[in-house]
């Protein structure tokens, strides 16, 4: 069915009775032309793409628990493209203008909410190097504005300005950026997909993959063997774990990120703004709670789950960052497990397996790159060649010396 | 977490700094380039049971190998850097 305001009318005035589900739940068949490992946002947005814009719909995506349950139903559910460096610029930018359009696209409302984005900085030098990252933007055509102190008052008075640790002296601002509702962006995608004929299968977990001849033949997973002519993985936070059932050995380890959200308040802050020192970002949900973030816990970890020194950090940041919020209480917290690669980049291409592609590394910015990287892993799985704009993220630059490494920190997977 | 610092005793994980997977072992600098690259680059990442080093440096900043795991961050062991057992000695 397609959704529209006479649908959701239709619906509301026969209470409900005649809504079908938004995607079925198959049986696994023996065979498909493309598996995909990982039903997060990433993998079925693949699967969308792969049948939208190539024209295959026999594949199946295999999530070891329901759809939504990792990472896209984890993050804080900012979009933005502001990035310095020529390799990941385009790609993002390419990423916010498939969000621009998306829910026209997929029918399917994800409430993307263009609110801006300001990233707050706090000395000279950090204003110089946010000069320079708007000017890379505006080269590649994208939308940055440098503010000064005056520009940030006005647009977001409650602010610690005169901070005596770290005083605000402007910001870098996106206005195209801003928000998405990360479940629907699941579900939006599984059922576009799903209406292409692919199969969204869920409670499945991939345990082995099998390799004969150095080619792909398929999966073992808790349902069975099931074969295919070409393997997706797409299971970031997991990535290492997965790829070692085919032998290969990943530039990655897992962390923790946790993030929060608070009692809901009354509207305060309405676009989405990123403490410069530290690690601390916020914006205001729909229902009023503020959702907000910070670092990584910085060791090691499969726990969704961090630890309590990286809560007390974030609420540190935030309150530095804006003193009113002393008083607010936190509902929630929780934690999601990030791929961070060698150079804080991620990893979409090709591996030694002629059928085996990767899709893994995506450190903690993985939410606003879910449709384009659906959109290039699509495209090299079809094509068996990347997309120009994943042409660089590729898993062998490693090795050949071409990191790309935005925050210029080195092979210190933690720091980026 | 605390972390059971074999000099200081119990301290919670704030005091420490993480350096990552001790079962890396740096090559000699004649060795091959893959071996380089495998060093800077790639990790095991296990699921479940680690070594890695950690510095005390909020206490008395010597460097230790724990042995933890890392899906549950139960914490089983921390003896100093030195007198670990070297790795590539070691069965994790």
């Amino acid at each position: 069915m397609r959704y529209s305001a006479f649908s959701l009318l239709a619906q509301a005035l026969t209470g409900n009775r005649f809504a079908k589900p938004a995607w079925r739940e198959p049986e696994p068949k023996p065979h498909y032309d493309v598996i995909i490992v990982g039903g997060g946002g990433h993998g079925l947005a693949s699967a969308y793409y792969l049948a939208k814009e190539h024209g295959i719909t026999n594949v199946a995506v295999l999530e070891k628990d329901h759809i939504g349950s990792g990472n896209v139903g984890r993050n804080t559910t900012i979009i933005r493209s502001n990035y310095l460096l020529e390799e990941n610029n385009p790609f993002y930018e390419k990423s916010l203008q498939l969000w621009e359009g998306l829910e026209q696209d997929f029918n399917f409302n994800a409430m993307v909410s263009q609110r801006g984005v300001l990233m707050l900085c706090h000395s000279d030098g950090q204003r110089d190097a946010y000069a320079r990252r708007g000017n890379a933007m505006r080269l590649h055509g994208v939308d940055a504005e440098l503010l000064d102190r005056q520009g940030v008052r006005e647009m977001v008075p409650y602010l610690d300005f005169d901070n005596a640790r770290f005083p605000i002296y402007g910001g870098l601002l996106q206005r195209r950026g801003g928000t998405v509702r990360h479940d629907a962006v699941a579900w939006g995608y599984a059922r576009g997909a799903d209406s292409r004929g692919v199969d969204v299968i869920q409670n499945c977990e991939v345990k082995g993959i099998r390799i004969e001849h150095g080619i792909v033949k398929g999966v073992e997973t808790s349902r069975g063997f099931i074969g295919c002519n070409k393997l997706g993985l797409a299971a970031a936070g997991h990535s290492s774990h997965v790829a070692k059932m085919a032998g290969l050995s990943l530039p990655i380890e897992s962390h923790v990120l946790q993030a929060f959200v608070s009692e809901g308040i009354k509207p305060m802050i309405d676009n989405v703004v990123i403490f410069g020192v530290g690690h601390f970002y916020v914006s205001q949900s729909d229902k009023g709670g503020l959702v907000f973030g910070g670092d990584l816990d910085a060791y090691n970890s499969y726990a969704r789950r961090g630890n309590l020194p990286m809560v007390e950090h974030v609420m540190e940041a935030g309150v530095s960052m804006i003193p009113a919020l002393g008083r607010v209480r936190v509902l929630r917290a929780w934690g999601g497990i990030m791929d961070m690669t060698m150079d804080g980049s991620p990893i979409i291409g090709k591996t030694h397996i002629p059928n085996l592609y990767l899709n893994a590394g995506w450190c903690y910015g993985g939410f606003k790159a879910t449709p384009a990287s659906g959109f290039c892993f699509a495209h090299t799985i079809a094509r068996d060649q990347p997309h120009e704009l994943n042409a660089a993220f590729r898993l062998d630059r490693f090795r050949r010396g071409y990191p790309i490494d935005e925050a210029g920190r080195g092979a210190t997977p933690n720091l980026h | 977490m605390l972390l059971p610092c074999p000099y200081c005793g119990p301290r919670s994980s704030e005091e420490f700094t993480y350096l990552g997977d001790a079962s890396v072992k740096r090559p000699s600098p004649k060795a091959a380039f893959e071996k380089w690259h495998e060093f800077v680059h790639e990790r095991r990442n296990p699921m479940g049971l680690i070594r890695e080093f950690w510095q005390h440096t909020g206490g008395c900043r010597a460097w230790l190998v724990c042995e933890r795991n890392t899906v549950t961050h139960e914490v089983f062991n921390m003896v100093p850097a030195r007198s670990a057992t070297p790795p590539g000695k070691v069965k994790a």
